[in-house]
């Protein structure tokens, strides 16, 4: 008789449960832990509800939209197990009461998260309490569960992790082929060079081969002029950026010898003059106290978000967005950045993505698609979370058995694979080369006479090691560090630190020099060892660094699975994902996951597996197959530029 | 279903999963209706699961009145006791439902439905029974059967851990994508008792050994003429002694229906919730298949134990 189905009770009676998220999977788990009988439960999410969450997180309604998601899941699931104890919080699990002293009291912690920034951290935090973790995932239909055990399993970092996809800055701002190439361009260049902040650095005017050439007449551009009539204002900025910057670009010959020569477009050629002028109707759009609710789409009449428009409509919704911002809009005209649920924000970004679309002879996109993509939404359905959430409990309840020879991480896939949706897989043992889990000394390559502590900090420390509250050591030295009760000396003595060079700092780094870093949060520290570097391709390390022995997945753009677009700079894909290859297995962790091969994992490995059959027919396939057969173990990634609102689910 | 859009309160509502099966899809499922029978566990989180999806319509079916057995697995019945008094299952099932979503009619059929006319499953276009009776399973199944429009029939059974998924699309045709194409399919389904008739002995040996022990027990149940998961561990002899005389007029070895797994179905709880989520989830899937024409169905059987955690799909009687 299996261990695992004999008396859940016994096993769940007295334990303390946290689960972190209360999203998607979370509201399935929250009512599958109830209904099995888990008496003593905490929530952690600091999100509140909205419209699109109410498809599948069914413990919310319509009325509860914009309130607390872990305080309205505990009163609904109260309601049909009022005797058991839930304890919410409304808050982000990187706040600081998280530490390692509260993770202590629990004997699991169950994560329903939707991006790799908070996974990392609460692993980091279970095993430096000691706590067994169940982490999760979800896609679409497809879905995955680990089971993390400090020193018996993997921990969740002894994988590889897909990071966000970046595109090189010129297949932005001058060779775009993919749809996605030119969201970006839309979003992250035009949008914040019109909309947002104007003194950020922004490469809306770099053309290949004469950055030099593009600020002073350009600049201005953007600028609208004092008494400058709007309609004047927006054809102007309009024909800047699809015709003229097209036209420098094309005069640049050597980028177009083996690529289409891209078409630039000007508001006269696509719109009668009468036409551009008589754009929408603006005194018939509804008057609405609510920002978000202003709309090109209604001011001209088109209704449909899944159609695709022309060229004629993509130039009119342009032209009338912008000057719906300036218009109903204009205090927040310098301080905005793209959020998907703006409307209009992702009126003018369909548009102006479609537009430069047809210069490069690019297939348009519906603002629904367009959407998908520049608001990096992930597809979920409710079937998957329930099913994942199933699984989530019954490794759960395994893991406070102690039972450990039955511990599986399960795939749940959306074609089978050997007549098996539900696939059970042994866990790994704990890598020997995590620098999470095990104390292998990192190496970085940089070059200590030009790089400052603040490159260190940013793109290695924070944004690669995944540290949130860190502390930079050289020997005893310390060298920078954060946290609410330094000094003011200090504060700007670290201050002043990050901005050094690295071989001109009080204690200086050079070539083989070893730092230390940590977070005391997430008790965590490990061991950089320096090599001082003289050059770096800028292009390809455009870090101006790199950091090796840890394990960071490489990224493929021609993955055979994401023909539509593998996600965009900042973010992650946002296609479905409905042509898996039979042999093999794609797995997204999630409910931001971003498509990326990772490690692949031979069903071989996976050895023990309780059925014979299964066994000897792997294997045989696995000889067979050596190559075109493996699992592709894809997980979340998270967008990094999101930093506004970091979201739990 | 050209010229249909669907409304700005769909599209919002909708958004996530309107990007897993697109909006024909969508459409689809907002004009069917489905009726379940048989409110356990397993059925309460696939209704859960449709009604969030946005089907038309659902009927439920149990007219159990509301006890401690019928709360184990069900998140849908309020334990605010004056809410539930002299109501079946059906009914307060059918008032927390249409809170789920607003766009979905929830609907309560009395009475047994294995005995009711051919015409009366007219109006489904999928009928789910749950922990049914093999007589009521076979009974319900040539009924839909006999109709001239299509309508998908699902059985579904929790036995502790374990699960089980029958499913019957007569024909079926559909579309699947495969690499960027998009594939035409059609598939014939045998029905629940030209399945379960076919011998043993002419099964694939790597089976899974839950159909049998799924068989067993069903036909154990019949024969002693008792109800659903009334089997307890004290007729653990009789149903192996049933197991024996089966396997025997089969010919097929014991050991493919081994003890401790017919020990283990009888002898736990009737629903194990986990299990109850993840049928339920998966025949939720499988019902958005069916309704949309989009992706492989199940065909025909699919079993989960969470013993070994695996969820594997049989095709019993492969070509009818």
């Amino acid at each position: 008789m299996a261990a695992a189905t004999q008396h859940p009770f016994s096993a769940i009676k007295g334990k303390k449960v946290l689960m972190v998220g209360a999203g998607g999977i979370g509201c399935e788990l929250l009512k599958t832990l109830a209904l099995s009988g888990f008496q003593d439960i905490h929530i952690i999410d600091m999100d509140t509800i909205e419209v699109s969450n109410l498809n599948r997180q069914f413990l919310f309604r319509q009325t509860h939209v914009g309130q607390s998601k872990a305080k309205v899941a505990r009163d609904a699931v109260l309601r049909f197990r009022p005797q058991i104890s839930i304890t919410p919080y409304h808050a982000n699990v990187k706040d600081p009461e998280f530490n390692v002293d509260f993770f202590k009291q629990f004997h699991v912690v169950l994560n329903g998260l939707d991006n790799l920034d908070a996974r990392r951290h609460v692993n980091r935090l279970c095993l430096a309490a000691d706590v067994p973790l169940v982490e999760s995932g979800t896609t679409g239909f497809l879905g995955q569960v680990t089971v993390h055990v400090k020193g018996k399993t993997e921990c969740y970092e002894c994988q590889p992790k897909p990071a966000p996809k970046t595109y090189p800055v010129c297949t932005i701002t001058s060779t775009p082929s993919k749809f996605v190439h030119c969201i970006v361009w839309a979003k992250d260049l035009l949008f914040s060079k019109l909309f947002g902040d104007k003194n950020q650095e922004n490469d809306l005017n770099v053309r290949s081969g004469d950055a030099s050439s593009s600020s002073g007449h350009s600049e201005d551009v953007f600028v609208r002029k004092p008494e400058e009539d709007i309609d004047q204002y927006g054809r102007r900025v309009y024909d800047h950026v699809f015709g003229y910057n097209i036209e420098m670009a094309l005069s640049n010959e050597e980028t177009w010898r083996n690529r289409n020569r891209p078409r630039p477009i000007y508001v006269r050629d696509v719109l009668s003059a009468a036409l551009s002028q008589q754009n929408g109707d603006m005194e018939n759009t509804k008057i609405s106290d609510d920002p978000l609710s202003v709309s090109a789409m209604v001011s001209l009449g088109l209704k449909n978000p899944q159609e695709v428009w022309s060229l004629v409509e993509n130039s009119r919704i342009f032209l009338e967005a912008l000057k719906l911002f300036f218009s109903k809009r204009e205090q927040e005209v310098g301080n905005l950045s793209f959020d998907k649920d703006d409307q209009l924000a992702v009126e003018i970004v369909t548009a102006a993505a479609n537009i430069r679309a047809s210069s490069f002879g690019i297939p348009l996109h519906s603002l629904f698609e367009a959407k998908g993509i520049a608001g990096n939404i992930v597809h979920a359905v409710a079937t998957t979370n329930a099913i994942i959430a199933g699984l989530i409990v019954i490794e759960a309840i395994k893991v406070l058995r102690n039972d450990t020879s039955s511990y599986r991480m399960t795939y749940c896939l959306e074609h089978p694979s050997r007549k098996m949706l539900l696939m059970p897989v042994e866990p790994f043992e704990p890598s020997k080369n995590c620098y999470v889990c095990s104390e292998t000394p990192l190496l970085l390559e940089i070059n200590t006479q030009r790089s400052k502590l603040r490159d260190v900090v940013e793109k290695i420390v924070k944004a690669k090691l995944g540290m949130s509250l860190p502390l930079v050591m050289h020997g005893a030295a310390l060298l920078y560090e954060v946290g609410d009760d330094l000094d003011e000396i200090m504060v700007a003595i670290y201050s002043a630190n990050l901005d050094k060079v690295l071989s001109e700092l009080p204690s200086p780094i050079t070539g083989g020099t070893i730092l230390t870093v940590e977070d005391f949060q997430q008790e965590l520290s490990c061991n950089i060892n320096i090599k001082h570097r003289e050059e770096f391709d800028e292009e390809k390390e455009p870090d101006g660094m790199i950091l090796s022995g840890w394990t960071q997945a490489l990224t493929t753009e021609n993955n055979k699975n994401s023909s539509a677009g593998n996600g965009t700079s900042t973010s992650s894909q946002a296609v479905p994902i409905e042509t898996v290859v039979d042999d093999e297995l794609e797995i997204l962790s999630g409910e931001t996951a971003t498509l990326h091969s990772g490690k692949k994992r031979k069903i071989s490995d996976s050895s023990k597996a309780s059925n014979t059959s299964f066994e000897e027919k792997s294997k045989r396939k696995a000889d067979e197959l050596e190559l075109d057969s493996p699992i592709v173990v894809l997980e979340g990634s998270m967008e990094k530029d999101n930093g506004k609102k970091k979201r739990l689910q | 279903m050209k010229g249909e859009e669907l409304t700005e309160q769909e599209t919002a509502l909708y958004d996530r999963q309107i990007r897993v099966w697109g909006v024909d899809a969508q459409r689809r499922l907002s004009k069917s209706h489905i009726l379940v029978s048989g409110l356990r566990g397993t059925a309460i989180e696939f209704c859960k699961n449709i009604v969030l999806a946005g089907v038309g319509s659902v009927a439920l079916n149990d007219d159990r009145p509301v006890t401690e057995e019928a709360l184990t697995a069900n998140f849908l019945i309020p334990s605010d006791g004056e809410r539930v008094v002299g109501k079946s299952v059906a009914e307060i099932c059918s008032e927390s439902l249409k809170d789920f979503n607003p766009m979905v009619r929830v609907s309560v059929e009395k009475g047994d439905i294995s005995c009711q006319s051919v015409d009366f499953f007219d109006k489904f276009d999928v009928v789910v029974v749950c922990c049914y009776s093999l007589a009521a399973k076979r009974m319900v199944n040539e009924k839909c059967r006999k109709l001239s429009k299509h309508v998908a029939f699902y059985t579904v059974d929790c036995r502790d851990s374990c699960g089980e998924i029958f499913v019957d699309l007569r024909n079926h045709a559909y579309t699947k994508k495969k690499l960027d194409e998009t594939m035409e399919c059609q598939i014939h389904y045998p029905s629940f008792e030209e399945s379960i008739s076919v011998p043993w002995s002419s099964l694939p040996k790597r089976l899974s050994k839950l159909y049998f022990a799924m068989r067993v027990i069903e036909r154990f149940e019949d024969v002693e003429n008792r109800r659903h998961g009334e089997t307890t561990i004290a007729d653990l002899a009789d149903v192996l002694k049933l197991r024996t005389e089966l396997c025997q007029a089969n010919s097929v070895n014991e050991s493919q229906v081994p003890d401790s797994l017919l020990e283990r179905l009888i002898a736990g709880p009737s629903e194990f919730p986990p299990v109850c989520a993840i049928i339920g989830g998966i025949l939720g899937q499988e019902v958005i298949k069916a309704i949309s024409g989009k992706g492989d169905p199940i065909k025909n059987f699919f079993f989960f134990d969470a013993a070994d955690g695996k969820g594997v799909i049989e095709d019993i009687l492969s070509n009818p």
